[in-house]
């Protein structure tokens, strides 16, 4: 399949996830501010900065941003 | 077109979705233990519990000409509490001789904790001494990648563990390429709210192929469809993927796997 007949296939669902984040973004901005910054806010805004400055594999760096860390040694830490 | 679902909560599930996977060509299943939406307080919850995956399910399934297959254990959700989980660890031999068991699962983490892992690392115990496969449950949302890390750091430091005989469960695009790249199987969870869409999984398969992937619906008591696989095939379909390849996903696959049980009923030799 070459990018155009991929492009005809998702448009209109890429469309359609798109308008319904920007309604429930909306949503969010319509209500009162809260007087504290919301961590889940921050990293709304910086996957949605991800996903335009990606050159690709989008979802595995989107993935790795919702995630918490790995620490490597966590065995010492936790099974002591 | 055939398919097992190798990993379906069917005692959420009415008698009715047994009929409806039917008519979609699902032909088995098999059903991890799981946690059932409340903390069981003693173990002979679980001991009902072991009773309805091994008497009472296949029964149902048969109705509809599907076979059932189960694996057993304590939940990673309920393993917090070692001292149930090592009660239920110590019955969990007087069931592996029913004729429907594969194996112990599905063990894991869910929220990465120390005891979540002392338990995890009891049934390792108990699958090798037994000699039995293993179904593995990787957390969700923002703890899976660590939980996921941690169960391969768990399973690679066990030299007794036969990497070909365990499937960690519920990969997502940032865990998949890690659990097949340490020698498991890999399983992939259609899921509407948490874990993977049809579209991602077949993004997936297109990206890594066909080897040691399966796909499987949950169909847990939370939003989820029973029908989830027939819903991957239908977009394997649509994008031209050829039958022997998505059945190789759906139905080949899960044989392979689940052939590596004495207790699994091959039929499509």
């Amino acid at each position: 399949m070459n990018k155009t007949s991929v492009l005809d296939r998702e448009f209109l669902e890429i469309r359609s996830l798109i308008v319904q984040l920007a309604a429930g973004l909306d949503r969010i901005q319509r209500c009162p501010l809260s007087p504290q910054s919301d961590r889940r806010r921050d990293l709304i805004d910086s996957a949605l900065r991800l996903i335009q400055n990606s050159e690709g594999n989008r979802v595995e760096q989107v993935q790795l941003l919702f995630s918490r860390d790995f620490d490597p040694n966590w065995k010492k830490a936790l099974l002591k | 077109m055939e398919y097992i679902d190798p990993h379906i909560h069917m005692v959420s599930r009415t008698t009715d979705d047994y009929e409806t996977l039917a008519r979609m060509g699902c032909v088995a299943l098999s059903e991890p233990a799981f946690w059932a939406g409340f903390d069981r307080s003693t173990v002979h919850g679980f001991r009902d519990y072991f009773r309805q995956l091994t008497e009472i399910e296949p029964r149902r399934a048969a109705q509809f000409g599907i076979k059932h297959y189960t694996w057993l254990c304590i939940n990673a959700k309920e393993a917090e509490n070692v001292s149930l989980s090592r009660e239920v660890i110590a019955m969990i031999p007087e069931f592996l001789k029913c004729s429907n068991v594969l194996g112990i699962g599905e063990i894991g983490l869910n929220k990465n904790t120390r005891n979540e892992s002392i338990v995890f690392l009891e049934h390792l115990d108990l699958a090798v001494a037994h000699d039995q496969q293993i179904l593995i449950h990787t957390p969700h949302l923002e703890d899976k990648y660590q939980g996921t890390r941690m169960i391969l750091d768990m399973l690679c430091d066990d030299s007794r563990i036969k990497k070909e005989r365990v499937l960690v469960d519920h990969c997502e695009e940032h865990t998949l390429e890690a659990v097949l790249e340490a020698g498991f199987w890999a399983g992939m969870t259609l899921y509407p709210i948490t874990k993977c869409t049809p579209a991602r999984a077949v993004d997936m398969i297109e990206r890594f192929g066909t080897g040691r992937i399966c796909v499987n619906s949950a169909g847990d008591w939370g939003p989820s469809r029973p029908t989830a696989v027939p819903d991957l095939i239908m977009e394997m379909r649509r994008r031209g993927h050829p039958p022997e390849k998505i059945r190789t996903i759906v139905l080949d696959n899960p044989r392979t796997f689940f052939s590596q049980s004495p207790n699994f009923v091959d039929n499509w030799k």
